[in-house]
């Protein structure tokens, strides 16, 4: 697989931390994400990583530290997030697709309200995007109609709809049924390889290993360990890391 | 007893049936009013400003902490004074009804927003979409199911509640029986058909709205 990184930074988190109360959950975290890299973070329950990574679009505000997105200061409290982060794309463990809309609707809505997309325009794009995900002949159901697994992929759709420059997953595939783990994990490959950015909080060792150019290891609201999968997953040097794997591979 | 209510239904059925009309027109515009009123205090409430969310809070716990009776006493004399131009009693009660709704109406409205699954608002945001669009495309629309059935009980506390509009001689069904009592002094008959035909009202207005309800789980 022959897949440009660029060296340009696309995400950079500087000094990032978080605290629930009391409770430490990220203790200055300073990463980068490269344009067109698939990065993976892997680790305990409670770990940190889905905190981490819902910092990287603000749905967590950070309490101290800087998140950079195409060089732009996004935790500056002048600017308008919500233009940032429509080139930010998010899917959710629990889907989160919109009930009251068709499946149609859920993917044009943001495109027609805020980039003033034409409806026609729109729905030819999701149209598109819909038959790549194998959901064209469901774009008039509402979402109760749909599975686990195609609600998982209306999501990424929807997501896609806004022409992001990256994806983060939330653990997209634990709340899945297991017959359905795969169409999701495969629409992701997809992307992957198309040269999408993307970062992934994931369960799933082999997908992790098979997809990812760098694997992140979160442990205790720090990254402990990372490298590329062969590294983390082959050759880990953190004794934690090594714990870790150990217990779910 | 029997035979008087009869008599007095038989020869004032039409000022009963007006005071009805006069019942639920008030409660009706009284919920309307209330829940345009009561969409906007519960907006402000969830506002991210702390002094327009003191506000709200203060204007809803003080119209829910006081009783009603004072409230239209309150009105009925403030609003002539306040106001440059001339006001009827009845408007002055419809006032004071409507603001003392919308506070109750505010909290079944906030409740109704922050019951829907927080998930909405953070797909929502996650795509950039801003905090208006957001609420009037996503999360309104899906606490309007929470929210309808609250609503109708609502309805319901109102028609009993515009009885209180009586005391000021405002037209609707307790007034009714105020004026057949006054002409006929047969308090406990006239006071009798007034009771029934307020729990007749109420008591279909609540299944009806047990069915809305139900219809609603069905299409969930």
């Amino acid at each position: 697989m022959t897949k440009q990184i660029s060296d340009k930074a696309l995400i950079r988190v500087e000094g990032l931390c978080k605290n629930f109360g009391e409770l430490n959950v990220l203790k200055n975290i300073n990463q980068q994400i490269r344009l067109g890299e698939v990065v993976s973070i892997i680790g305990p329950s409670g770990s940190g990583k889905s905190t981490f990574l819902r910092c990287l679009n603000l749905l967590e505000k950070p309490d101290a530290g800087r998140i950079f997105f195409d060089n732009v200061e996004i935790t500056d409290k002048k600017i308008n997030i919500d233009q940032h982060r429509q080139k930010m794309g998010m899917v959710f463990q629990h889907f989160n697709v919109f009930p009251n809309l068709t499946v149609m609707q859920n993917i044009t809505i943001t495109p027609i309200l805020e980039r003033k997309t034409l409806k026609a325009e729109a729905e030819q794009k999701a149209s598109e995007l819909l038959e790549r995900v194998g959901l064209l002949d469901k774009r008039d159901e509402y979402p109760r109609k749909l599975s686990g697994g195609q609600k998982q992929r209306l999501a990424i759709v929807r997501a896609l709809a806004m022409d992001p420059e990256v994806i983060l997953f939330d653990e997209p595939t634990s709340a899945l049924d297991p017959e359905m783990v795969k169409d999701v994990l495969d629409v992701i490959k997809g992307l992957a390889e198309s040269g999408m950015t993307i970062v992934i909080v994931t369960h799933e060792m082999g997908f992790a290993r098979e997809v990812s150019d760098r694997v992140l290891f979160m442990d205790d609201g720090d990254i402990q360990e990372e490298g590329t999968p062969d590294q983390i997953f082959g050759n880990p040097q953190n004794p934690r890391t090594k714990e870790f794997l150990s217990k779910v591979l | 007893m029997i035979e008087n209510i009869i008599k007095i239904w038989n020869q004032y059925y039409f000022v009963f049936l007006s005071g009805l009309w006069g019942t639920i027109w008030l409660a009706f515009i009284t919920v309307f009013f209330g829940t345009i009123l009561g969409t906007v205090v519960a907006l402000m409430r969830l506002s991210k400003s702390k002094v327009v969310g003191a506000i709200t809070t203060a204007y809803v716990e003080v119209l829910r902490g006081t009783p009603i009776l004072l409230q239209l006493y309150f009105f009925w004399l403030l609003l002539p004074k306040a106001l440059p131009f001339d006001v009827s009693d009845t408007a002055c009660i419809i006032m004071a009804l409507i603001i003392n709704s919308s506070s109750y109406v505010a909290e079944v409205i906030r409740a109704g927003i922050q019951a829907v699954d927080r998930g909405q608002t953070e797909a929502a945001k996650s795509l950039g979409m801003s905090d208006a669009h957001m609420m009037r495309h996503i999360i309104l629309p899906q606490a309007v199911k929470n929210i309808l059935p609250a609503l109708g009980n609502e309805f319901v506390v109102m028609v009993k509640e515009t009885s209180l509009a009586s005391v000021f001689f405002v037209g609707e069904l307790m007034t009714a029986y105020k004026t057949v009592q006054s002409t006929t002094f047969l308090a406990i008959p006239s006071l009798t058909i007034v009771g029934v035909i307020y729990f007749i009202v109420t008591f279909i207005l609540s299944k009806g709205i047990k069915l809305m309800e139900r219809r609603m789980k069905a299409s969930d």
